[in-house]
């Protein structure tokens, strides 16, 4: 579904096939684990058995004993880092919470914290030796939800941290000196809150609660480091951002940025869990010990236990309406459990949750809190799914009580253009009502269900995407191909999309493009490959050096013809004279006369675009619950998003049907399961349940094209919001179905069964 | 005069408004300004050490992010937001 706003294209989108697709299906493009080189030795990392412990000694001495280990580092070899806030990327993070995550110096702040490292001959010999170093533990009491981290009388797993009442994440704010799990506690008000609630005529007050789930990337993190003997360290690793992970070695480390070189290989996902570094600090040390490279890969067990999956949260949302059915106020208290160092994502939470409405009174109070758990990091959306599923599912109830459809009551409280959001800002042009719209139109909104227990749910969502730095470079060929460097990891297919704008701009085929990816010694600086970003600033990038090449050729083609540079212009693909209309080449004749015009051109281009546009979106979904065993079943499920301009549609069809997949697997099957001690019993895809194709239809898409105003090609982000709405939809649906609702994720069958019972009065 | 829209923790400080309006021409100008009316805000907003509005905030005129850099540009109309820089996921 295009809106009048898009421009006509010849190259954007199409469906050409992946340029980087021949190397992966044949299995030649080098991911981490392929990667290999002379004299390369293998690391291991020690993780702690415990949630929460001193660490009083470690003894490596039998290890390096150990025929074939060559080295064995811990916290205390570490370079303190600074204890300072800073930007990464679009981010901020801060120093010495990142390096301690990377090894623990005197405490042990959850399961699978790393505590030591070991590089060997072979992973075998390091892994034994792994079990031969003494670790000698004070063993703590964890401290393992939010709200029990709140409390007075529990643990402090940072003894010396005090709340901070912050208006935004390492906020020096208010320290309120009371010492607490509370990182800090920030909060969004718009209007008068108590005048709307009492301008209500229905209000919806609950609880909800969402547990950690892991982003479920295929491809676990891996590292190789050399540190030369020059001091220069070379990292080949999978990352969504090399030079963010250059930045942050560079500090941990306290090493020259200079001399450090990310090579970016190729990516098997990420989803926001490959933004930190963690193998790349262990490596380069014991690469700096042992001269050799070494080579570091994660195990499925450690990727679950030692990166950072997606907070659990602990949410109340009220929200109050008119008899007519306008929402007149929202109110949420939102607790995100952030792990072992503070910032979770729960103010970008609280800036989502309810930005898909125009209510003009909203209060929303977050807390973010650390609990003996791995650190959180970005997942997808960050902090905007948990979010968002109180609030779906309170104004689901509301509409009930109204009497109104659930989307004809969110399409009349939608947000618009010019409408402002919880903090105050006004949105932009965008196309939320337009995705209402265009789902209410679908076949499945006029479909029935078709049998008993079944039902039907829709759910919005909001997510504000990134803009970031960008730069690329061309170089023209003569055979009227072009040569594309950028250096954004490619997750999604951005290098296909790149190569497509750059074809779009010069007229040509994108088969005639050869993108590539670049290290950070070759290639200016990039954003992360995050924030819906990538796409929409190497866009810019391209334009940008596509816009210069074509002055340059203008100018050639003038001298060609005898004339000045002014009387040459450029269409679709075409270099013609103005006055003589005669005289025209195309782009690829003047790249074959490029060389006795003046020689070979090749133009690189920096740039940090703004106003990326938001996205929005609403899904709709059909489920079926066994009312016997609690199972749901997704029958049909139906996603309308504003894609802004489509570059390659195949690839925005498939970001928004990935993210529901997610969205569904955090709905109803994905958790981390802790026991008492902190212990996550269940690192494995064996029992952690990600759904597969087999477990769902086909995710129908209804693509709304409204073009961001502020792109030369009108892009938008579309990567994350997608796994924002599954969460209440199939809440909303599983009531519509059984008539329970559900409020504790994922909404397993066992607890299905139990609302089940607890409704018609069988409770055991 | 710009309009500054005011984080809800600082609220206090500007007697509990949600907007105030400041003179200025570029960021600096205006944050400068508002700390002047309203003593504090330079302290939570501004990294003196960088010369910089601090990491995790992003300065956000009339609806587009313009990052952290005082010498951004204010319009005698525009309207101004201080809030939290969120990175994403995919």
């Amino acid at each position: 579904m295009t809106t009048a706003n898009k421009k006509k294209y010849k190259v954007i989108g199409t469906t050409p096939i992946r340029h980087d697709g021949a190397d992966k299906v044949t299995g030649r493009a080098i991911y981490g684990i392929d990667f290999h080189t002379t004299g390369m030795l293998w690391g291991k990392i020690l993780r702690s058995p415990h949630a929460h412990a001193k660490i009083k000694s470690i003894d490596a001495s039998k290890a390096l004993a150990l025929p074939g280990v060559h080295a064995v580092v811990t916290g205390k070899d570490m370079a303190v880092a600074r204890d300072i806030e800073v930007e990464a990327g679009e981010t901020s993070l801060n120093y010495m919470h990142l390096s301690d995550n990377v090894m623990a110096r005197d405490k042990v702040l959850y399961k699978g914290h790393a505590v030591a490292a070991v590089a060997a001959d072979t992973q075998h010999i390091a892994e034994e030796a792994l079990d031969l170093i003494d670790v000698d533990y004070e063993v703590l009491t964890p401290v393992l939800n939010g709200r029990e981290g709140m409390k007075a009388d529990v643990p402090l797993i940072h003894p010396e941290q005090t709340t901070k009442i912050m208006a935004f994440r390492f906020d020096p704010g208010t320290d309120s000196g009371e010492k607490s799990n509370v990182a800090g506690r920030s909060q969004l008000k718009l209007g008068d809150i108590e005048a709307g609630f009492k301008e209500a005529d229905f209000i919806v007050e609950r609880e909800y609660t969402t547990s950690w789930v892991h982003q479920g990337y295929i491809e676990a993190q891996n590292a190789t480091a050399h540190w030369n003997n020059d001091d220069n360290i070379t990292v080949w690793n999978s990352s969504q951002g090399t030079f963010n992970q250059r930045q942050l070695m560079a500090e941990i480390l306290k090493h020259p940025v200079s001399q450090i070189k990310m090579v970016p290989l190729e990516i098997g996902g990420g989803f926001g869990g490959k933004i930190p570094v963690y193998l790349e600090i262990p490596a380069a040390m014991l690469s700096k010990k042992t001269g050799h490279p070494v080579k570091m890969t994660m195990t499925r067990t450690e990727v679950f236990e030692g990166t950072g999956p997606a907070s659990a949260a602990q949410m109340k949302a009220k929200v109050g309406a008119t008899k007519d059915g306008r929402i007149t106020a929202a109110y949420a208290e939102l607790v995100f459990e952030a792990g072992a160092f503070p910032g979770s994502a729960v103010g970008a939470g609280a800036q989502g949750m309810f930005t898909a409405y125009n209510i003009e009174n909203i209060l929303i109070d977050g807390y973010d809190v650390v609990v003996n758990k791995p650190k959180s990091a970005a997942y997808r959306s960050p902090g905007t799914p948990q979010a968002c599923f109180p609030a779906e599912a309170v104004i689901d109830e509301l509409a009930d009580l109204v009497g109104m459809d659930p989307l004809e009551f969110r399409m009349k409280n939608a947000a618009k253009e010019g409408d402002r959001r919880a903090d105050g800002v006004q949105h932009p042009e965008m196309g939320n009502l337009e995705c209402m719209e265009a789902l209410k139109a679908s076949d499945h909104y006029k479909s029935d269900l078709g049998g008993p227990n079944r039902g039907r749910g829709v759910a919005s969502g909001y997510w504000g995407n990134a803009g970031m730095p960008a730069s690329c470079s061309i170089a023209i060929n003569g055979d009227g191909t072009v040569s594309l460097a950028e250096g954004s990891p490619d997750i999604g297919g951005s290098r296909t999309s790149i190569a497509m704008m750059c074809a779009e701009a010069f007229g040509i085929a994108a088969e005639d493009v050869h993108p590539s990816i670049k290290d950070t010694d070759s290639i200016g600086y990039q954003g992360l490959t995050a924030g819906s970003s990538t796409t929409l600033r190497n866009g810019w990038a391209v334009y940008e050096v596509t816009n210069q090449a074509i002055e340059l050729i203008k100018a050639r083609a003038a001298r060609l013809w005898e004339t000045e540079p002014e009387n040459v212009d450029f269409a679709d693909g075409v270099f013609f004279s103005k006055a003589e209309k005669e005289l025209k080449l195309t782009f690829k004749e003047m790249a074959g006369k490029l060389m006795e015009t003046g020689g070979p051109i090749s133009v690189a281009a920096s740039v940090a675009p703004r106003g990326a546009g938001p996205s929005f979106t609403t899904h709709m979904v059909d489920v079926e619950v066994d009312p016997e065993t609690g199972k749901v079943d997704i029958l049909r499920y139906t996603a309308a998003q504003d894609v802004g301009t489509m570059i390659h549609p195949d690839y925005v069809e498939g970001q928004v049907q990935g993210g529901a997949v997610q969205g569904i697997g955090w709905a109803l099957n994905e958790e981390y399961f802790f026991n008492d001690k902190g212990a996550m019993l269940n690192a494995s895809y064996l029992d952690y349940r990600v759904p597969t194709m087999l477990d769902l239809p086909m995710i129908d898409t209804i693509l709304v094209e409204h073009a961001n105003p502020n792109h030369p090609f009108g892009v938008r982000g579309v990567a994350e919001i997608s796994v924002v709405p599954p969460l209440g939809a199939i809440a909303n649906a599983i009531y519509a179905a059984v008539g329970v609702r559900m409020r504790d994720l994922p909404m397993a069958p066992h607890k299905i069964v139990k609302a089940l019972q607890e409704k018609n009065g069988k409770t055991k | 005069m710009a309009t500054v829209w005011i984080p809800t923790p600082y609220r206090d400080l500007v007697g509990g408004v949600e907007t105030v309006t400041v003179a200025g021409s570029t960021v600096r100008q205006i944050t400068r300004n508002l700390d002047t009316a309203h003593p504090g805000f330079w302290e939570r907003l501004v990294d003196d050490e960088t010369d910089r509005i601090r990491a995790g905030v992003s300065v956000i005129i009339n609806g587009v992010v313009v990052g952290t850099a005082l010498h951004e540009p204010v319009g005698e109309n525009d309207e101004v937001h201080y809030l939290p820089a969120i990175a994403g996921g995919a």
